[in-house]
């Protein structure tokens, strides 16, 4: 929690978080190990720092270890705020994910690689 | 007060206020808005403060939601500003079933936009930190909600669960103070309410953040029976009540009852209303009580407390008025039975609504939630009679400084509102009966008392009239006695050996029943002989005729006789005469 996120310094690559970008499902070059694949939802609040961080480090957690077996939901709250009380959001950014069950909430910016890699469960052991 | 709240809420506008209104230079003074909670607008002189956070903490289960709640829906219902409950326990569904228990229907307020509920559910389990976050969701929620229906109220209960939610407790600190800023920044007025913590207000210092005004409720038990009270911990910029206050939770909700001794301003009524005891009517002087008058009854145990509240009751439903009767000893269906059996009928009264009975242990509740009770009833039954019996009891739940205080201000409750208060009060036995244990008798206008007059191996009741304020009371003591007609008070008897009662009055009154009865006989038989002397007089007087009526009779014949004899011896004269043919017969017949 107290880590200092590098990522932070990245220049945000996306200029609008609102945009529901689309799944990345480019580089099918492994090939899923175990057929799953992941379906999360990234809340943010517009373009803070955090909001860009969180996106730019779940794409390269995403890419790094479940290459195009995700799909990410970008939702800024900003513009619709009325999607925070379905996913019970409080915290900004969280990450939601849906698939595969159980549902998990990530809060933060990810920042802090292995939780997250450990959180969402994307190393096949 | 009321023109504040109006002018505010007439420039009410969903959009965040200047900043500078935060920090005003010198404001005329407090804008608050009513919370439409019985009593507690009168402690806070007007409600909260609009526009500012007010935490209201206590522990658990001490009606922080239902205050909350009830502000929110009565700031729908009554001053038409909308409101938003952000709930951190329970769930909506949970929320909405609460409140209809107290006949708040919340899903109405939702359906006609008066009122947002947001349940924001933190599951610590599933919440997983990777790096750094602010609770930017919860505001963007808050602020999504008040939107939506440009809310002027808000409730967050209770904002402490985030802090079992998220481990960075500083974060969470700074994040809370930015919520308390960002509510004032919408002008909305603000409850916040928070679990009360081992040595502060709250767990979690809310208090901290919350400057200006605190609540504080409470829920203590004394001897086994608990009170709620509320306190206002704090107010900027407003006088307050200071007091601890006793509240109500009932199925109106929350009440809180000002209770300040009201002072000795009411006004003295000369109308006088009956007791329903002609008799005791009459002892008074003034032919009954006056109205708005405090009367206490005092005595030993059976000795007819109960049947003389009865008889007011009676007479009074009676004339029209209303009558409340708390009692603290009998059910309503037992004092009914039992007042049957001296001919006081109760049930037509208390069907046709003219009465009403509360019969509830003393101990049920503190002192204090038995006069807000007492209270609340009254405001709600508007009786032209309170009768409390027996008010004694009441030191079952508190002591006799307490009692005291309580029947004062019930006192002064019911005076200001002209309502005749008839209290009994049982008299330890062997005690003085002029001492009640609670030393109201200074404080009570008419005080009558029955006792038992133990004489001859008997027990009688007695009644008599200590005092009564303002009239020409008797000063007898009169026996009275319960039968199947009612309360009759027997003029006293008199005796050679002082007041006589009972058996020993009945044996008396037999013994001058009987001399009367004797004289009687004795003039009766004067009479009598009277009589006889007059039968036997009469038989002589007529005894003396008859005699004298025989000798008249002998008498008679006996002159008739004579001159029977005299006319033959004068024939025979004449006849001789003729014979001898003598002048004798013309100078016979000259000299005749």
């Amino acid at each position: 929690m107290k880590k200092k996120s590098s990522s932070r310094k990245k220049p945000p690559r996306r200029p609008a978080g609102a945009k529901r970008s689309a799944a990345d499902k480019k580089a099918p070059a492994q090939p899923p190990a175990r057929g799953e694949f992941w379906a999360m939802r990234l809340y943010v609040a517009g373009q803070s720092a955090r909001s860009t961080a969180a996106i730019a480090n779940l794409r390269r957690i995403c890419d790094d270890h479940i290459p195009g077996r995700y799909e990410i939901l970008i939702i800024d709250l900003l513009r619709n705020p009325e999607m925070a009380k379905d996913d019970q959001i409080v915290a900004i950014p969280t990450l939601v994910k849906k698939m595969p069950v159980p549902v998990r909430r990530i809060i933060g910016d990810l920042s802090a690689t292995e939780r997250v890699v450990v959180s969402l469960e994307l190393r096949d052991n | 007060m009321k023109r504040a709240a109006k002018s505010a809420s007439s420039a009410s506008a969903p959009n965040p206020k200047p900043r500078a209104q935060l920090q005003p230079a010198e404001p005329p003074h407090l804008e608050k808005a009513l919370t439409g909670i019985d009593g507690f607008d009168e402690i806070t002189l007007g409600g909260l403060p609009r526009g500012r956070a007010t935490l209201v903490c206590g522990s658990a289960g001490c009606g922080k939601t239902l205050f909350a709640t009830e502000f929110l829906v009565n700031g729908a219902r009554k001053f038409s500003e909308p409101g938003v409950l952000m709930a951190f326990e329970e769930t909506s569904d949970e929320l909405v079933v609460n409140a209809a228990s107290l006949k708040f229907d919340l899903d109405q307020l939702v359906r006609n936009k008066m009122l947002v509920i947001d349940n924001v559910q933190i599951d610590p389990h599933e919440i997983a930190e990777t790096g750094e976050y602010d609770l930017e969701g919860l505001f963007i929620r808050l602020r999504h909600a008040i939107e939506t229906i440009g809310a002027r109220r808000v409730v967050l209960d209770t904002i402490e669960t985030l802090f079992s939610g998220f481990a960075n407790e500083g974060l969470l600190r700074s994040e809370i103070r930015r919520l308390f800023q960002f509510m004032k920044s919408f002008g909305v007025t603000a409850i916040v309410t928070g679990e009360r913590g081992e040595k502060s207000l709250t767990r979690f210092g809310l208090e901290e953040y919350v400057a200006d005004c605190v609540i504080l409720l409470d829920h203590r038990i004394t001897d086994q029976v608990s009170t709620r009270r509320l306190r206002v911990v704090k107010y900027r910029g407003s006088t307050h009540g200071s007091n601890e206050y006793p509240f109500l939770i009932d199925e109106e909700g929350f009440s809180v009852l000002p209770i300040t001794s009201a002072g000795l301003s009411h006004k003295a009524s000369k109308e006088v209303i009956g007791t329903g005891v002609p008799d005791l009517d009459a002892m008074l002087g003034a032919g009954g009580f006056y109205r708005g008058s405090s009367v206490l009854l005092s005595g030993t145990a059976g000795t007819g407390k109960t049947s003389f509240s009865s008889a007011l009751a009676q007479a009074t439903c009676a004339r029209g008025e209303r009558v409340l009767f708390f009692t603290f000893e009998e059910s309503p269906d037992q004092i009914m039975r039992n007042m049957n059996s001296i001919g006081i009928d109760l049930r037509p009264h208390l069907e046709s609504g003219m009465l009403k009975i509360m019969a509830q242990r003393p101990f049920l509740h503190g002192l204090e939630m038995h006069l807000v009770a007492i209270h609340k009833e009254i405001e709600r039954f508007n009786p032209s009679v309170v009768i409390l019996d027996p008010v004694s009891n009441f030191i079952a739940s508190g002591n006799a400084r307490d009692v005291n205080a309580m029947l004062i201000r019930l006192i002064d409750f019911l005076k200001m509102r002209s309502i005749t208060a008839f209290m009994t009060f049982l008299t330890e036995t062997g005690g003085s009966l002029e001492a009640t244990d609670v030393r109201i008798s200074s404080i009570i206008d008419v005080w009558l008392l029955v006792r038992d007059i133990e004489l001859s191996g008997e027990r009688n009741r007695g009644l008599y009239v200590l005092k009564a304020r303002g009239m020409r009371h008797s000063n007898q003591i009169r026996e009275f006695i319960l039968d199947a007609t009612g309360i009759k008070l027997i003029e006293v008897y008199l005796g050679p050996a002082g007041m006589l009662t009972g058996s020993a009055r009945v044996a008396q009154e037999a013994a001058e029943r009987d001399a009367e009865v004797r004289r009687k006989d004795e003039s009766g038989l004067k009479l009598a002989q009277l009589e006889r002397k007059r039968v036997a007089m009469e038989a002589r007087i007529a005894e003396l005729r008859a005699d004298f009526e025989a000798d008249e009779t002998e008498i008679r014949q006996h002159l008739a006789m004579d001159a029977e004899q005299e006319k033959r011896i004068r024939a025979d004269r004449s006849a001789m005469s003729r014979s001898r043919k003598s002048n004798g017969a013309a100078s016979t017949r000259s000299g005749e």
